[in-house]
């Protein structure tokens, strides 16, 4: 063998000897980086841009080796964790320092280790005043991601749900625009709310851990074991409902929204509607549907009819914005609805589309914050009638914002229509009635999308003052974004076998008889299992 | 009295020496720093000494003390704080006073309010809540005046004076109904009366309820929190921090076991007028405070609402209701330390740092500060990574253990809506720093001046602590469990 691929071997074995240190790496790498990066202002303006750039890349690569690996563990374990970490924190209440990586974590790491890298760049030029504490900030906040994304300890997973909010509120009260005190506010408060329950639940859920075996415990294992009364069953999945919802967000839980997403800088709404929002419907697969399959089979219509709700509700009123990024958050709205129609529509085909979504929307909204940010760093304002005409003079930035927008209308051959349209797919056999009204919402998606282009990039120029485009760096990211979504557009497979067997496990408490589990290999399924869909109610 | 006693006794014994030996070496050599440095070491020497101690508990020393690892461990916390608002002062009162003007009492009369908490936490008599009682207020009421210069101090003193006067009163009333129903002056014995007759007699229920109203005018429950603003803001800033630290946490060490020996919560209408305090506490404390533009009234405000909060844990009932209000008391008095000596460090000789535009971007010019601030304001919030969280999450346990569900959703609630006022200051520290021209140019110069070295050394532990509870509780949480059952324990034995 050659001494180079040797060495790569050797690396590769060690590697996976310690690969329970690295679920804690993939944590501990941004949080280590982060004062690093506020120190690194002292030795120039870009150091702490790189600092962040190196420590999410590492965590990437991470991922990525983790990713690699995972396909031989596939065979083995479903269901189950494909890495687990654990060690004693405060066993007088059954705590732990409880790390576990499945398909589901796995994918939404790699998309937070991106979208990191996305609001490095999307803030390049945007923040010039005290760079190194605003990445300080920014790897603070997305070591906490991956580490909600990571803990199946209650307690911990709670504790990192917690450590994302204090940066992301200093992200946005210190760099945000015009109405950022106010919007910090509002984010902060809402969140909170929604995270008070939540403990309150965790707590509750602990305690019944406690009456039933004589110890409290926060573990995962041992909360999925328990048998709980349904009143109290009802209750306290109505509280791990609404902490979630809130940050995903689902009506009536959502008028933090559009205020934050407007006000936050570039960076922080590439963070805030791609990764925050992603955190509160991983809370929703992970905990809330697997802990009380009672409950979430009574209360499946009203979640998804709050998803129909969200979407069409956002929906027209992104049609009614003339501030571009109001229009974005609005949007976005509209596109976790599809999520909580999918995540509670109870068939895996359903729940394949969610987490599709989930995926395709973290990139599409990415790269649209990044854009509308790009525009404002150009014009002065967010105001869309005072824009127009801009595609001759930027058109680097219009070809984009194209893009992006047809990704964002569901265009064939792009992710996000994957998403959507598994996900409408597979809740026509549960809700056919709701399934319909929210086939409106990919409608008016076209409608205000490309209103959106039309306003801003076509049309009348009204403005003569804008003299340079994309920088290089900025373009490239938009443009491996765009890859990256047609390639999940064309090829979704990647993501689909890795989360399957999360979401078989998902579907098998709630419907035991379900028939309808496919081989991954097919992410569309055939004509036989379609009809028997919708024969089965 | 044998030997036993006397080692049970002796944190005690040795603070009141150490006091005295304090008079003496006043009246030899007046000079600031061998004063302060004296009163450190007195504190430290007792807290040394609280091991020893603990050899011999639990222990009843005549029938007025009783020493067992509950009450040393309050006492340990009393003699930190104390020591950490000692090392607070010292600045503070080089600023405010020349060589010559005698501050050295301060330090004597801190002593012995220490002194008085340290008696109320290990007395089981009315005889010695009492005086305990009154040697901690009569010294805190000089000490609140204690800058005889300034208007504010004087009349924060003249009404801490009327408190601690009809707070006694209360007492004194509601002391001599319970025995007059019970014929005994001992919790326990008071407690005995109950359990014996079936129905519980009016005039015990009368005595208790005053002697509970006396409690809660010292502890500054509402809807007896009224001097608590105007003491807080009024008083030289340590003794701000004292006030709420030390004071509190002997007032809030007796309750519980007074509550405890009596059995109070099994009461039903006790318990409701407990949980009638506790709501009430919360909602006006934290409505209140949303409306305040001076830092030292809103922690006044958030100080009345964390007492409800407490109240919720007491009601609790139980080892767990213990556990989770020493917790709780322990990382209040953390976070309280941080963020009055924040204040105090912060204050110069023109004034105390109080209003909110004079920490206008206070983390651009003064980082380790605002740090320290916005630390101390996150843990009383209750966010993760700080003591308060545990704190809280102790709390809400407590509560859910006990089925309170009205009490802890009051309590959730409440925590969302104080989140407001404290990042209100937080994103004050934050905004862009004011014009230099609108900085009075006193503050400009004691901006850059050095905190002092005791102060800064102080407040580092202080955050060290606050992070340490916050990330790793488990060894304060056993021993806590551990002292706690000797509450519980010894509560039951004794006769």
């Amino acid at each position: 063998m050659p001494r180079p691929l040797l060495s790569a071997r050797l690396c590769y074995s060690a590697f996976l000897r310690c690969n329970r240190m690295v679920l804690w790496l993939l944590i501990l790498i941004p949080l280590l980086a982060a004062p690093l990066a506020w120190m690194g202002q002292q030795w120039s303006r870009h150091a702490a841009r790189w600092i962040a750039i190196g420590a999410l890349s590492i965590d990437l690569l991470l991922a990525l080796l983790l990713w690699s690996q995972d396909h031989r563990f596939q065979d083995s374990g479903h269901g189950s964790w494909l890495l687990e970490s654990q060690t004693n924190w405060i066993p007088l209440w059954g705590i732990s320092l409880h790390l576990g990586l499945d398909g589901l974590s796995l994918v939404l790491i790699l998309l937070t280790a991106f979208l990191g890298l996305i609001a490095t760049v999307a803030s390049w030029t945007e923040i010039q005043v005290r760079v190194g504490f605003f990445h300080c900030n920014v790897l603070l906040a997305l070591g906490g991601v991956i580490g909600v994304f990571l803990a199946i300890d209650l307690f911990l997973f709670f504790f990192f749900w917690e450590v994302m909010l204090v940066p992301m509120y200093l992200l946005i009260a210190i760099w945000g625009h015009e109405q950022r005190r106010h919007a910090s506010f509002k984010f902060f408060l809402f969140t909170q709310a929604g995270s008070l329950l939540l403990l309150v639940a965790i707590i509750a859920l602990a305690l019944l851990h406690q009456q039933a075996s004589g110890r409290p415990s926060f573990d995962y294992a041992d909360l999925m074991g328990l048998t709980l009364k349904n009143g109290m069953g009802w209750w306290l999945m109505l509280a791990f409902f609404i902490g979630f919802a809130v940050k995903l967000p689902a009506p009536p839980f959502h008028s933090w929204l559009p205020d934050t997403y407007t006000a936050a800088p570039t960076g922080a709404s590439v963070i805030l509607a791609g990764l925050l929002a992603k955190t509160g419907a991983y809370g929703l697969l992970r905990f809330t549907i697997p802990l009380f399959p009672d409950a979430i089979s009574e209360f499946a219509p009203i979640a998804m009819g709050l998803g129909v709700m969200g979407i069409l509700y956002g929906a027209v009123l992104a049609c009614a914005q003339t501030d571009i990024k109001r229009l974005v958050a609005y949007s976005s709205i509209s596109h976790m609805g599809f999520f909580l129609l999918g995540a509670f529509a109870g068939t895996e085909l359903a729940l394949q589309g969610a987490v599709m979504q989930l995926v395709a929307h973290g990139l599409s909204i990415g790269a649209l914050f990044m854009l509308a940010g790009a525009l404002q760093e150009r014009l002065y304002t967010r105001d869309m009638r005072q824009m127009g005409g801009l595609w001759g003079a930027i058109p680097r930035v219009a070809s984009m914002a194209l893009f992006f927008a047809l990704a964002s209308l569901g265009l064939p051959g792009l992710a996000n229509f994957i998403g959507e349209f598994l996900v409408l797919f597979g809740s026509f056999a549960s809700q056919p009635f709701l399934t319909i009204l929210a086939s409106i919402g990919m409608v008016m998606a076209a409608i205000y999308s490309l209103a959106m282009m039309q306003r801003t990039f076509f049309g009348r120029k009204r403005e003569a003052r804008i003299e340079r485009d994309l920088s290089n760096i900025a373009f490239g990211t938009l443009l491996l974004i765009a890859v990256l979504q047609v390639w999940l557009g064309l090829y979704p497979r990647p993501v689909l076998t890795t989360t399957m067997p999360v979401m078989e496990t998902l579907i098998q408490p709630a419907r035991p008889s379900s028939n309808l589990i496919h081989p991954p290999s097919e992410f569309l399924p055939s004509s036989n299992s379609f009809t028997s869909h919708v024969s089965a109610p | 009295m044998t030997l036993l006693d006397l080692i049970a006794l002796s944190p005690i014994l040795d603070l009141g020496a150490f006091s005295i030996v304090t008079m003496l070496v006043l009246a030899i050599r007046r000079h600031h720093a061998t004063i302060a440095v004296f009163s450190f070491v007195s504190c430290l020497l007792t807290l040394a000494i609280l091991p020893w101690a603990a050899t011999s508990t639990p222990r009843t020393v005549t029938a007025l003390l009783i020493v067992d690892k509950y009450a040393l461990l309050y006492m340990g916390l009393l003699l930190s704080a104390t020591m950490v608002v000692i090392s607070l002062s010292y600045r503070y009162l080089k600023l405010h006073f020349s060589e010559q003007e005698g501050v050295e009492e301060y330090y004597l009369l801190l002593l012995l309010a220490t002194f008085g908490g340290l008696v109320l936490t290990a007395s089981a008599h009315f005889v010695s809540f009492f005086l305990g009682l009154e040697v901690l207020g009569v010294s805190l009421c000089s000490l609140i005046g204690y800058l005889r210069t300034r208007r504010h101090p004087l009349e924060a003193a003249v009404k801490y004076l009327l408190l601690s006067i009809s707070a006694s009163a209360f007492l004194l009333f509601g002391m001599a109904l319970l025995y007059f129903e019970s014929g005994s002056m001992t919790f326990r014995g008071v407690g005995t009366v109950v359990e014996r007759a079936q129905t519980v007699p009016g005039l015990w229920l009368g005595g208790f309820v005053l002697v509970l109203v006396g409690i809660a005018l010292k502890l500054g429950l509402a809807p007896f929190h009224m001097w608590i603003p105007d003491v807080y803001q009024g008083a030289p800033t340590p003794i701000t921090a004292y006030i709420a630290t030390v004071s509190k946490g002997a007032v809030i060490a007796l309750l519980l076991r007074f509550a405890t020996d009596v059995g109070a919560l099994k009461i039903d209408a006790l318990a409701h007028l407990f949980g009638l305090l506790a709501v009430s506490s919360m909602v006006t404390g934290n409505v209140l405070a949303l409306f305040q533009q001076n830092v030292k009234r809103l922690l006044a405000y958030s100080s009345i609402a964390h007492f409800g909060y407490l109240l919720v844990a007491l009601l609790a009932g139980g080892s767990a209701a213990a556990e989770a209000v020493t917790f709780y008391v322990i990382a209040y008095c953390a976070m309280t330390l941080g963020a009055f000596g924040v204040v105090t460090v912060y204050s110069s000789e023109r004034g105390d740092a109080e209003r909110f535009e004079d920490y206008r971007g206070l983390f651009w010019t003064r980082p380790w500060l605002a740090a320290m601030l916005t630390l101390s304001l996150l843990s009383l919030a209750g966010i993760p990574v700080t003591a308060g969280f545990i704190g809280k999450f102790y709390a809400i346990a407590a509560g859910v253990d006990a089925g309170l569900w009205w009490l802890v959703l009051t309590l959730v609630g409440n925590s969302v809506i104080s989140l407001y006022y404290y990042l209100r200051l937080i994103v004050t520290l934050f905004d862009d720093e004011p014009a230099p021209t609108t900085i009075p140019q006193g503050r400009a110069v004691q901006t850059t001046e050095a905190a002092g070295w005791t102060a800064v050394f102080s407040l580092g532990l202080v955050a060290s602590i606050i992070l340490l509870l916050g990330v790793y509780p488990e060894p304060l949480m056993e021993f806590i469990r551990d002292s706690v059952s000797n509450l519980l324990m010894v509560g039951m034995l004794r006769p």
